[in-house]
């Protein structure tokens, strides 16, 4: 406290409350709509307090989905949304730690050409580029696959550049004790490396996690089954069925279902959070 | 670079340096060379034909003024998102850096708009702004204006604009807080005991101790609104009505998905990428490393 002026911290108090109303109020009119019925939900003015259709809401969202939209239930889409993140948390994890392994620790020819060839990675975001990549998913036959929905976006400059960020900083008398003692340079990575990086990585797994879970253009272009649909993509699938039959009860269910696991995340796991999101942009 | 004390060369980091590789050529490098090829071609409508032109797709684009328009837009567009977003982060950022209780609570309450994928943040503004059922359109019409972003174009700009920048208030907070508690304060006692009052104080130590993050902010969020908010745009008006809210990534994906114009499309791509490459470069080289993020 570096002086006592209680007038202005009242008025900071009052700012951040009515910012961070402003920044939750979309989040309310959602759960309200998610709370009405359809009927209700056609009325002007629409509610801006909690009815009692929750549960009914959410039974026919998760397992029905909406008429004339892709009228399909969203449980199995929020498992498809979930088995892609976790592919490509885990895949990117894995791939830029054995990577970062072996240009920090290693030295072999052209070990620097790989390197800036990871480093031209984080120069092309995929909606740069959908057009070619979606020709190369498409010949290679992972259009509506799991893998077709991942793998591409695996790749990442920046879980490389963290992870060798990391190493660099531990001490080189680690390895030196290593190899004395007889560790080839597998055993090295998985007693030593992998345990000392462990906060990184679940701070990257948060990180990342969030990023897979909420593609969107990707996962729109590569799936054409419904079974291989992801819940953030069908959401736009819904706002097009609601210009001939709103069902907003639905469809705010829908939003709500898409945004509940990564938001989760972050607010549960908000330390972890800050030093991905910290680190990964140095 | 590289460890001091290092391992001898072997077949070993060859295999662990493969899988990344692999996919950077299939996924990245393959697909953006193919998008350099095909921007100096043309092809006709049915793909029978394709013709080698140089650079005559760029020079069509550079005389087509929707794509001329689309820039202009997109430029216009960034600069809203950016100084809007980051000027209530800011602001916020420096009411919660002074309040001592409940500095970790506000951050709770503030980040999480971080995790909401940009379709999802279309979805929930489009709702709140739909012009028959919408509560703000409601809200409006008690004022006696009549919203229908589906039809003004500056209206539909308008809340593409604040969808996107709501999405980002979370990050910039994040990290203005981060700056602006790195400041040692005794920087900030001495100047109080000198008589200077939080405003002053505020503008003469705070801000410029926290042009690093400002300005490392400024190219992140230029680099989101060019490149993220496709999911927004996608979302809330699908570039319309009449283009006025088509930016660049969006045209990229129109022209070439849905407009079919394949050489045009991979010659916006390459633009788009020049960009990219150029703004990683100024963020690389200019901001400072210096600041401390906790």
């Amino acid at each position: 406290m570096i002086e006592n002026r209680p007038f202005i911290t009242a008025i900071s108090h009052i700012v951040l409350v009515i910012g961070v109303m402003i920044i939750a109020f979309p989040i309310w009119v959602t759960f309200v709509a998610a709370t009405h019925d359809a009927v209700r939900m056609v009325q002007v003015p629409l509610p801006l307090w909690p009815g009692s259709h929750f549960f009914e809401n959410l039974d026919q969202t998760l397992n029905k989905g909406i008429e004339g939209g892709v009228n399909q239930g969203v449980a199995m889409m929020m498992l498809n949304s979930l088995i892609m993140a976790m592919m490509i948390a885990v895949g990117k994890i894995a791939i830029s730690l054995i990577s970062a392994f072996a240009i920090v620790y290693f030295r072999f020819p052209f070990r620097m050409g790989f390197f800036w060839m990871i480093f031209i990675t984080l120069m092309l975001p995929v909606e740069v580029r959908i057009i070619p990549t979606f020709e190369v998913v498409a010949n290679l036959n992972l259009l509506n696959s799991y893998l077709g929905l991942s793998v591409p976006l695996i790749a990442s400059a920046t879980a490389t550049f963290m992870f060798r960020q990391t190493f660099l900083t531990i001490p080189d008398e680690l390895l030196e004790a290593a190899r004395i003692d007889g560790a080839g340079p597998m055993r090295f990575f998985k007693d030593i490396l992998l345990p000392m990086s462990r906060t990184n990585i679940a701070a990257l797994f948060v990180i990342l996690f969030i990023y897979g879970w909420n593609q969107y253009l990707w996962p729109l272009l590569v799936t054409t089954d419904r079974d291989m649909y992801t819940i953030v993509m069908a959401i736009k699938q819904m706002l097009e069925a609601a210009e001939q039959a709103p069902e907003w009860n639905v469809i705010m269910m829908t939003t709500l279902l898409a945004m509940l696991p990564p938001v989760a995340v972050v607010i549960f796991m908000q330390k972890l959070f800050v030093k991905g999101l910290t680190e990964t942009e140095k | 670079m590289l460890k001091r004390v290092h391992f001898g060369p072997s077949a070993l980091p060859y295999l662990l340096v493969t899988p990344q590789i692999l996919i950077t050529i299939v996924f990245f490098i393959w697909p953006a060379s193919q998008a350099l090829y095909q921007s100096l071609l043309i092809q006709d409508a049915f793909g029978l034909s394709t013709e080698f032109v140089w650079f005559e797709n760029f020079q069509t684009l550079f005389e087509d003024h929707y794509y001329l328009d689309a820039f202009d837009r997109t430029i216009f567009f960034s600069v809203l998102v950016a100084s809007l977003s980051m000027g209530f982060s800011l602001m916020l950022a420096a009411m919660a850096d002074r309040v001592i209780k409940g500095a970790t609570i506000y951050r709770t309450l503030l980040i999480w708009p971080y995790a909401v994928a940009p379709v999802v943040a279309g979805a929930l503004w489009v709702f709140m702004f739909d012009p028959t059922l919408g509560i703000f359109t409601y809200m409006l019409m008690a004022f006696g204006y009549e919203w229908n972003h589906k039809l003004n174009g500056g209206e539909a700009m308008t809340l593409v604009v604040i969808a996107s920048a709501w999405k980002q208030v979370a990050y910039n907070f994040l990290f203005f807080l981060a700056g602006m508690q790195s400041i040692p304060k005794s920087l900030i006692e001495a100047a109080a005991i000198d008589g200077a009052g939080p405003i002053r104080r505020f503008w003469t130590i705070i801000l410029p101790l926290i042009s690093p993050t400002t300005f490392f902010l400024l190219v992140v969020n230029i680099v989101y609104a060019f490149f993220e908010t496709f999911g927004i745009v996608h979302a809330v008006t699908q570039g319309g009505p009449a283009k006025s809210t088509e930016i660049l990534v969006y045209k990229v994906f129109n022209d070439g998905f849905v407009g079919l114009d394949l050489g045009g499309s991979a010659a916006q791509s390459v633009i788009l990428m020049a960009m990219v490459i150029g703004l990683t470069v100024i963020q690389f080289r200019y901001v400072e490393k210096k600041v401390e993020y906790s």
